[in-house]
């Protein structure tokens, strides 16, 4: 029946969608001697920081509404990362504006794992993963864990 | 096992209406993508498909027969086409990327003439992809659940 709701359970649908901000951070663990953040971080350590234009993927899945066509509506999904991380991290220093990252270092690793815990309670849809492009050439995924309370 | 990916590119126009919604209804829920007379994009399809490498050829399978697979279901159904009204597998169903990688999913699937599907990867633009992958247990979606509706 046309816009009617026929699940399809053999199939897994997933929506990625894209998002940018840019930001600074200084890779520095105060617990650590000067000589050993140098040797660790090299010159990510400098100390008056450096930025990145990063890219986010979101994934999200979920069934597909019959009478949309979408897992999730894009305006929405696009306002909650707008609420729940851009607006904390676009055109901001990691280390003096992000709390979560007074005492941890902002690697992106841990961006990973700090944007998945803002993410997962995405109301329309579950989030499924995050991935992180530092650059061109360096990403990160991260899936939230066991321990991960979805 | 090996997965084994073929990208294609194809462009095509759509609307989103849901004619059992009002004018109103439409609007807000579609935004700009319920102008009435449509638009378009450039898709990216990436599909992927798993299996054994032949120890006779090296191949998971010949990557010409699922060039001429692609431009027999995909490429001739939906390149320069309006996908509301000309690609029939969409009647009755709002075009968005989920829809039109669900209907390549079935198109392709029964189809694949060794291996098998792994994935299918739809861009509407480089910033919005929707994937399909066979449901498991271990992906969360379990086949064995019984249809709702």
């Amino acid at each position: 029946m046309p816009f009617a709701n026929s699940v399809n359970h053999e199939v897994k649908v997933e929506l990625g969608r894209r998002y940018r901000f840019s930001a600074s951070h200084r890779l520095h663990n105060a617990s650590l001697s000067e000589a050993a953040n140098h040797e660790i971080y090299g010159k990510c350590n400098n100390p008056h920081g450096h930025g990145h234009n990063y890219i986010l993927e979101v994934t999200v899945s979920g069934s597909v509404d019959a009478a949309t066509g979408m897992i999730a509506n894009l305006a929405d999904l696009d306002a909650f990362v707008e609420r729940q991380v851009l607006n904390d991290y676009d055109h901001k220093s990691f280390n003096e504006d992000v709390p979560a990252f007074r005492n941890i270092v902002p690697t992106t690793e841990n961006l990973c794992v700090d944007i998945f815990r803002r993410l997962k309670t995405f109301p329309a849809a579950k989030l499924e993963r995050i991935r992180v492009e530092e650059t061109g050439n360096n990403s990160f995924e991260y899936a939230g864990d066991q321990t991960e309370e979805r | 096992m090996v997965l084994l990916t073929r990208k294609i590119e194809f462009s095509a126009s759509h609307r989103y209406d849901n004619p059992n919604l009002s004018p109103e209804e439409n609007r807000r829920v579609f935004g700009k993508c319920n102008n009435p007379h449509g638009h378009g994009h450039n898709y990216t399809l990436e599909v992927t498909v798993e299996g054994e490498p032949s120890p006779i050829t090296g191949m998971v399978l010949d990557l010409k027969d699922l060039k001429e697979l692609l431009d027999r279901e995909i490429m001739q159904r939906m390149d320069h086409r309006n996908l509301n009204v000309e690609v029939p597998e969409l009647a009755g169903k709002i075009p968005t990327c989920e829809n039109i990688a669900l209907v390549i999913w079935n198109l392709l699937e029964p189809k694949i003439p060794v291996g098998k599907l792994h994935r299918v990867r739809l861009y509407e633009s480089a910033d919005l992809f929707a994937d399909c992958y066979r449901a498991t247990a271990s992906n969360g979606h379990a086949p064995s659940q019984k249809a709702g509706k």
